[in-house]
């Protein structure tokens, strides 16, 4: 055991980093897109169906078959690592989207009806009532869409992107039961991980009524 | 106040002088669904006068459009046609944001801000209106003391108080700002008659004192007699009776005049009726 950390715990640590790197980037880019969106959309309800739909699409494209497909894109097939975290920023959109829309719509009629009564502007609206009250929805995505990327990261090794997935296909190639769970086991660690911490602001975000 | 300019009326009406108060001019409302044919007609003509400084009770069963009428003063509802005057100022005219901002509003849910202390729901107006942490804290102060509320309160959450109290943070939160008009939609519905009761007799001195004039949709005759100088009864989007508080009263059952009001009266006095 000591011997096998020794020889591939500096691989493990590294790739657990270009793992996180490539998660974390793409979480930054779902959520650049996807909050702001999902906002857009409570705010002009008829996008919201096709919008939805189209990240659900997303969503169902294997994620083998999505890296294959980005494969040719001209600035996106230059680097493994870009093409990775577009096509895990597509699959961290939908959670994020979808409860960013659905935190927000659902909150008490009530409490919009008397902001507007205040005189909010839209904007003090969201601000002040919607997202302090979906906040803990909104995060409940979050942390679907990183428990989503951590898993698929490890795909992305297939096409050279790095992560994890490489010590797994690795150890798949060469019938290396160890290799396979030096990939594994801290891929899996890491998931629960990022559940667990953003599970914990989840529920301190809760608004208590 | 420059609302005292008097304003035209458009061209086939006569000129009308501005007058302070509330008035609504031949208000219609009809919901906006024209790919089913024409939506539901919830207004019809509705004409009244509510003058500064005195409370009218809008009474009148569910679905009569009283609620519906209430929400064209603060722009919530936009009349199909008709007009909307607060202090002679025609509010399609007025910025929506800047008119509810001087206009307080209470309804049965109350809709106080969970994630806010009352502090802050109370001054919410205020903080709105831009003005200082100071300002803001002493006039939340006044204003809790003024609904009954003990000085702790303010620190608290919604959650920690009762039905009752939290009716006197939506009432005091709606006065804050020293709005020019009240709008109140059944706002103690859903307390129990004690605690109803004690929020009547609140409310009634809060509005002597403040002077404000004030709309309150009720389909309780007791609280609209309690509170109101006038009663109007509203049926079906129109306005079926317009009374001073004693002429409801002083009719009972049987002499009043208006034979909406008469139906009213015995509904809910059955057995003085008997």
């Amino acid at each position: 055991m000591s011997d096998f950390l020794h020889r591939y715990g500096g691989q493990i640590g590294r790739l657990t980093f270009e793992h996180v790197w490539l998660t974390a980037s793409a979480m930054l880019f779902a959520c650049a897109i996807g909050l702001p969106l999902g906002v857009l959309l409570t705010r002009r309800r008829a996008l919201a169906r096709p919008v939805l739909a189209v990240a659900n699409i997303l969503q169902t494209i294997p994620s083998l078959a999505l890296f294959g497909l980005l494969l040719p894109v001209p600035f996106l097939g230059e680097r493994a690592a870009r093409l990775a975290i577009v096509a895990l920023t597509a699959y961290a959109l939908l959670p994020i989207l979808r409860n960013t829309y659905d935190g927000i719509g659902s909150v008490d009629a009530a409490l919009i009806d008397v902001a507007n009564a205040l005189g909010m502007t839209g904007w003090q609206r969201l601000r002040k009532v919607e997202l302090p009250m979906a906040a803990s929805v909104i995060l409940g995505g979050m942390r679907t869409a990183t428990v989503i990327c951590v898993g698929v990261a490890t795909i992305a090794a297939a096409i050279g992107a790095g992560g994890l997935g490489e010590l797994i296909f690795r150890g798949v190639a060469s019938v290396d039961n160890g290799l396979v769970l030096a990939g594994a086991i801290p891929a899996a660690l890491l998931a629960l991980c990022a559940d667990g911490v953003l599970g914990l602001f989840e529920k301190r975000l809760a608004v208590r009524r | 106040m420059d609302g005292l300019k008097p304003i035209p009326f458009k061209a086939g009406s006569e000129v009308e002088m501005a007058t302070q108060g509330v008035e609504f001019a031949q208000v219609s409302f009809t919901t906006g669904d024209s790919t089913s044919g024409g939506g539901r007609q919830l207004l019809r003509e509705v004409s009244l006068r509510v003058e500064a400084g005195t409370t009218t009770a809008l009474l009148g069963r569910s679905g009569s459009g009283k609620t519906t009428l209430l929400r064209t003063v603060n722009a919530l509802v936009r009349p199909t046609s008709g007009r909307v005057l607060v202090d002679g100022r025609d509010v399609a005219a007025e910025d929506a944001i800047a008119l509810r901002r001087g206009i307080g509003y209470v309804i049965q849910e109350i809709g106080l801000f969970p994630q806010m202390t009352i502090e802050r729901n109370v001054g919410m107006a205020l903080e709105l209106a831009g003005r200082s942490k100071a300002e803001i804290a002493a006039r939340t102060a006044e204003m809790l003391r003024m609904v009954g509320l003990q000085e702790d309160v303010a620190r608290r959450y919604p959650w920690q108080l009762s039905g009752g109290q939290r009716q006197r943070v939506g009432v005091a939160r709606a006065l804050a700002n020293e709005p020019k008009v009240l709008l109140m939609d059944e706002p103690f519905g859903a307390l129990d008659p004690l605690t109803r009761a004690e929020m009547q007799t609140m409310l009634r001195d809060l509005l002597r004192q403040t002077g404000t004039t004030t709309l309150i949709v009720t389909h309780d005759l007791d609280e609209a007699l309690y509170l109101a100088d006038r009663v109007v009864l509203l049926e079906a989007g129109a306005v079926v009776a317009d009374l001073a508080r004693d002429g409801v009263r002083g009719a009972g059952s049987r002499g009043a005049a208006n034979e909406a009001v008469r139906a009213y009266v015995a509904a809910t006095h059955r057995e003085d009726a008997a």
